[in-house]
């Protein structure tokens, strides 16, 4: 059995199933996991749900969200609350923040994504994002009486952030310059039939529009349009997407232009696997081409594969022979993440957002509480599915679908 | 192998029922039914339905 050090850099929902399935791999030697938060593993999706709407200490919001730790990791060491500033892949070492280094024998890459911020003048104070439960708490913390809280962005983010405030009786706008709720997924039908729920509920829709200053000098008070159009905020929300924390790999050769390229095993160099949100790979379930997925499913089944892809690549450095049959199997997940917002319940399966058709199914878009089953095509080809409201039994077969129309020859 | 599920957390998203089918249920009137101590064969469904249930409301114990 191979007695090579694994480095797991990354300390969330990845990084944890990455440390847990190298064991399952059958990788036996030392893992340790560095997490740039101070809190162990812990799932992100209530942040801004229920965990938003119940509030709490960020340690009593990490214990509380915190994944359970399978026996099998028990011996894994997590270092927490020092991120890695820097690899050298070819010396196979990191060194951290607070000037620790470590040496490695294969590397996980889990640093996951950070919030993009707006780049606009304007107080810098009652400015939130959502990501972390520290962010989740200070967000909570800003709005103790009933408040205007302008929620930059509608992807799903911005809407479940909105739906929660709106809950706890915020006045909340949403400002989205792309087009209506979460469109790049959705598509506009299903995507204009949310916005109407969602205006229906009590939450305004500023759509088409841009932000170009925050208004206030020690205090927060508005948001200026490129409209022309000032709104009056007391909290503002950033939820215009994602940047790639892979600045710690650079220098080494790797593509990182938009995440760490992989092969479809998840390799990215030798003995260096990448999973999660970064981890930019071919879906031989939609085409050749590598793209990064960040549903909540694929943190899940990337550590699957790409501690396979790890665990075959140490193995035969310690002249094990790895198991040829399970490594050389194309991996093609099925996507998958859900949403809850203002009594909708979204389910999809697939890769919605790479068609360019949308078909309704079933269900009336004027009533999406009643049910709403939308497919997704590109080429003639089926590439998503989106239930709304649908029973868990009508959901399997809507993942089943992908699994038995199989990976195109 | 027994499975405990805290029903406090459960939102009846059913994806554990479609991970293993066979030890977990949406009933009729939507919510969850399980088989507190499935077999042991089970076991590779089961954590597939642990690692997969959105609010990790699914105990393996043993």
């Amino acid at each position: 059995m191979s007695a090579a050090r694994v480095a797991v850099v990354g300390g969330s929902l990845a990084g944890l199933r990455a440390a847990e399935q190298l064991r399952a791999a059958g990788h036996t030697g030392p893992v340790t996991v560095l997490g740039a938060e101070p809190w162990l593993p812990y799932n992100r999706p209530p942040l801004s749900k229920e965990a938003l709407a119940e509030g709490g200490a960020p340690d009593a919001l990490a214990a509380r969200l915190a994944f359970r730790r399978r026996a099998s990791i028990a011996d894994v060491d997590f270092r927490l609350g020092d991120p890695v500033a820097a690899a050298v892949l070819a010396d196979r070492t990191l060194v951290t923040e607070a000037g620790h280094t470590l040496g490695y024998d294969g590397l996980v890459v889990a640093t996951g994504l950070r919030p993009r911020r707006l780049a606009v003048p304007g107080p810098s104070t009652g400015r939130h994002v959502l990501r972390t439960v520290a962010d989740c708490h200070a967000l909570r913390a800003a709005l103790s009486g009933p408040a205007d809280v302008v929620v930059v962005g509608a992807g799903f983010v911005g809407c479940e952030v909105a739906g929660t405030l709106h809950g706890l009786g915020h006045r909340v706008t949403v400002v989205e310059p792309a087009g209506p709720p979460m469109v790049r997924v959705l598509g506009a039908p299903v995507a204009t039939a949310v916005q109407r729920h969602h205006e229906a509920a009590g939450i305004r829709f500023v759509i088409g529009a841009g932000v170009t200053a925050f208004t206030g000098d020690s205090r927060l008070t508005g948001v200026v349009l490129d409209t022309g159009e000032t709104l009056p905020a007391d909290v503002v929300v950033e939820a215009v997407g994602s940047v790639c924390n892979v600045e710690w790999l650079a220098g080494n050769d790797l593509d990182l232009s938009d995440g760490v390229l992989t092969d479809n095993h998840l390799r990215a160099a030798e003995r260096v696997v990448a999973v999660g949100d970064l981890a930019r790979f071919p879906n031989p379930l939609v085409d050749d081409v590598p793209r990064r997925v960040e549903h909540w499913s694929i943190p899940t089944d990337t550590a699957k594969r790409a501690a396979a892809t790890l665990a075959a690549e140490l193995a035969e450095l310690a002249g094990v022979t790895p198991d040829l049959v399970r490594n050389g199997a194309p991996f093609a997940p099925v996507p998958s993440f859900w949403s809850d917002q203002l009594g909708l319940r979204f389910q999809s399966y697939g890769s919605p957002a790479l068609a360019d058709e949308v078909r309704v199914e079933e269900g009336d878009p004027d009533h999406l509480p009643g049910g709403l089953l939308a497919t997704y095509h590109r080429d003639g080809r089926h590439l998503g599915s989106l239930a709304i409201n649908l029973s868990p039994a009508r959901q399997r077969e809507l993942r089943e679908a992908f699994h038995h129309e199989g990976v195109p020859a | 192998m027994k499975v405990i599920v805290d029903l406090a957390l459960c939102q009846d998203h059913g994806q554990c029922a479609i991970a293993a089918p066979e030890v977990f249920r949406i009933n009729d009137e939507g919510h969850l039914e399980f088989d507190g101590t499935p077999e042991e064969a089970m076991r590779e469904y089961v954590e597939e339905a642990a690692d997969v249930c959105p609010v990790q409301a699914i105990l393996i114990e043993g």
